[in-house]
């Protein structure tokens, strides 16, 4: 494991104005704008948007993979307080795996599909540490993926990905990318393709090993109901900014937005089977024909002249922000 | 318009019933075989014992659909709720048991008469980038059918097409688009306006909202109900999103490992949960109310459908197994009016 020489922060990561850009036949557009974000660490932070809301590029852009013609292009990326838009490419190699990891929707985005499961995680430690005694790297490969919940894990070390289920399968992605006890995790729509019951296992030994070991977990998804479970803050983000943010009882009970209103107004509830859904009318617009202004105004039931102007995410609250001209009143509950 | 469906419903017809079901699922079985390899073969021919792996994917399920109902088919992933729902609109072959559309054994029915089956049930799948032809024009891929099936005359069918997918929320105008020229909810919608063209009693959807945005997904729920009041429809909705069932459907059916281990309306069904899986499934449907909440998990995984275990497939999960589960498959019985479950300790004082 690597020392940190650098100067310690209260966050395990911090955004500042992050702004990651593609470049195109027409010149660059933002797929993310200026996004601010702090997590302490042992915090659980959700991350929450539709597709095109840019959640996934903010989460790609702190781990560095985000590839030509993207690039981030402004803003200062703190893991530990070390701004990795500063640090060599060496070194940025050194960290991932080890002090940030982070999960995909397809674990087999992250398993090689020929490679046992033991060559993979054996590797994932040497690679960060080329000294480590081989045997002690497998006993912690073994422990690691017992703590998942994967059963009989001295056996299934010898197995390939394919000889697992999709649940299993993450399961191994989330003890690889807790090899290294890292600092950060970014989990990118890690349940979404599971059953609700394997979901409801993998949400709970997530929240359970976050907790032992102060690790700060970033969970990027478009589902509320997820995010209300296991996270302790939210973020909304909407067409590549973050237009709310909160605890989440406070965002939720009281959305200061009208996009947050909208998406936690859209679930079906469980006392009304068969009404009419509350549906916001339109469409997230598309990376480079972004509306002027507030870029929810097509969309937005409370829309005024004014929201053709620029609005900034403003601090209403010492714990909330919100990007809108005309936040809902405070006190109005969502019914 | 509606007067023209009845007429066609009148050439099908076989059961003058009223009250018959619009389509029944009569003991159900599906099996999948795995045919013997080359090494299999000669070890059969040197007399070594034949080694049959068969999967259950259905077994033994029956329930019915009536006309105008949402009957919604839930469970885990490999359960064989997707098997049944192909099974219900015609595109695979139960192994055992019988289909009846309106009382009449499909099976049996002469070409016309099955044609005119396959015609009233259609089906909507997860991806419609997967379903939907990339070299099509969408003005084609949704008017195929029906112009093959003549159902409506050909001088009508710009007429018709026209107002279906203005009905679906598709402009008419963009009818010479590809599909990757539409976002998901779009392209999803154009999916629903070629099932509706041909005028379907029954409409399958595989997941059909299971890919979409919440916003995009309230669109499509709230579409699917206007369509069901418009044109007397009926679903059948499979889908691993409970929340979404609950939410649409008149009727749930609960799968575990090919075989249906509940059935009931949807109130009595979520406020009285009989079966100890349905009690599990539920509990672990995430929820706006439930705020950090600590789970309490149901152990395990699915088993593999090679291997079920013996009498009760969910025996090895269930917290209350007896010997007997382990023995003994129990049969769906009724536990209140229109609520069936398949399990043992409903015979325990």
């Amino acid at each position: 494991m690597t020392t940190n020489m650098t100067s310690r922060s209260d966050y395990a990561l911090e955004l500042r104005g992050l702004e990651t850009v593609f470049d195109g036949d027409k010149g660059a557009v933002a797929a993310v704008r200026n996004v601010n974000l702090a997590i302490k660490p042992g915090e659980i932070v959700g991350l929450v948007g539709e597709s095109g809301s840019g959640k996934s590029v903010t989460g790609l852009s702190i781990m560095g993979l985000i590839d030509r013609p993207g690039r981030v292009s402004k803003g200062e990326i703190l893991l530990n307080g070390e701004d990795l838009r500063k640090v060599s490419a060496k070194r940025l190699r050194s960290l991932r795996g080890d002090r940030m990891a982070m999960i995909f929707q397809d674990p087999m985005m992250t398993l090689n599909p020929v490679l046992r499961i033991d060559t993979q995680m054996i590797e994932a430690i040497t690679a960060h540490d080329p000294r480590i005694d081989k045997t002690v790297a497998r006993n912690r490969c073994r422990d690691a993926l017992g703590m998942v919940g994967i059963p009989d894990p001295e056996e299934r070390l010898y197995a390939y990905p394919h000889q697992f289920s999709g649940g299993m399968r993450q399961r191994v992605a989330i003890a690889i990318a807790m090899l290294n006890n890292p600092d950060l995790i970014i989990a990118d729509e890690p349940t979404t393709a599971l059953d609700v019951t394997i979901q409801a296992q993998i949400i709970a030994e997530m929240q359970k090993l976050c907790k032992e070991r102060g690790t700060a977990l970033i969970w990027i998804t478009h589902d509320l109901t997820v995010v209300a479970e296991l996270t302790q803050r939210v973020y909304v983000m909407y067409a590549g900014s973050v237009v709310e943010e909160g605890p989440l009882d406070d965002v939720l009970d009281n959305p200061l937005h009208p996009y947050t209103q909208g998406l936690i107004r859209s679930i079906p509830a469980d006392n009304d089977p068969g009404s009419r859904l509350f549906q916001i009318p339109g469409m997230t617009p598309p990376i480079d024909r972004m509306p002027k202004g507030c870029r929810f105004h097509p969309r937005c039931p409370y829309v005024q002249l004014d929201c053709l102007n620029d609005i900034e995410l403003t601090q209403t609250s010492a714990a909330r922000s919100v990007r809108c001209a005309h936040p809902i009143n405070q006190g109005e509950q969502v019914s | 318009m509606i007067s023209n469906s009845e007429k066609q419903e009148a050439q099908v017809k076989a059961s003058p019933d009223q009250q018959a079901p619009l389509l029944e699922i009569d003991h159900v079985t599906r099996r999948f075989e795995r045919k013997p390899d080359f090494a299999a073969k000669l070890a059969a021919r040197l007399g070594a014992p034949i080694n049959r792996r068969t999967v259950h994917a259905v077994d033994d399920a029956s329930f019915a659909i009536h006309q105008r109902e949402v009957v919604g088919l839930v469970g885990e992933s490999g359960c064989g709720k997707s098997t049944l729902g192909r099974i219900v609109a015609g595109i695979d072959d139960p192994t055992e048991g019988r289909i009846l559309y309106r009382g009449q054994d499909v099976a049996h029915a002469s070409g016309e008469a099955t044609r005119k089956f396959h015609l009233k049930i259609q089906m909507i799948f997860q991806d419609p980038l997967d379903s939907l032809n990339p070299r099509y024009r969408i003005g084609k891929s949704v008017s195929e059918a029906a112009r093959y099936h003549k159902v409506v005359p050909e001088e009508q069918m710009a007429e018709h097409i026209e107002k279906v997918l203005l009905q679906c929320g598709v402009d008419p105008t963009t009818q010479n688009r590809f599909p990757h020229q539409f976002s998901g909810g779009q392209r999803q919608r154009i999916g629903i306006a070629r099932a509706l063209a041909l005028r379907p009693d029954l409409v399958v959807c595989d997941e059909a909202v299971a890919s979409l945005d919440v916003s995009i997904q309230a669109q499509i729920i709230n579409l699917f109900m206007d369509l069901r009041d418009e044109y007397d429809l009926a679903y059948l909705f499979v889908s691993h999103d409970i929340g979404v069932v609950r939410h649409i459907s008149d009727r749930v059916v609960v799968m575990y490992l090919g075989r249906i281990v509940e059935q009931g309306t949807t109130a009595e069904l979520f406020a009285k949960p009989n079966h100890p899986y349905t009690q599990a499934l539920l509990s672990e449907v995430p929820s706006l109310k439930r705020r950090h909440s600590s789970f309490h998990t149901i152990k395990g995984e699915i088993p593999s459908p090679l291997k079920p275990p013996s009498g009760c497939h969910f025996h090895p999960r269930c917290p209350h197994a007896m010997e007997r589960c382990k023995l003994e498959r129990p049969m769906l019985k009724a536990v209140a009016s229109g609520h069936m479950s398949a399990c043992h300790l409903n015979d325990e004082g």
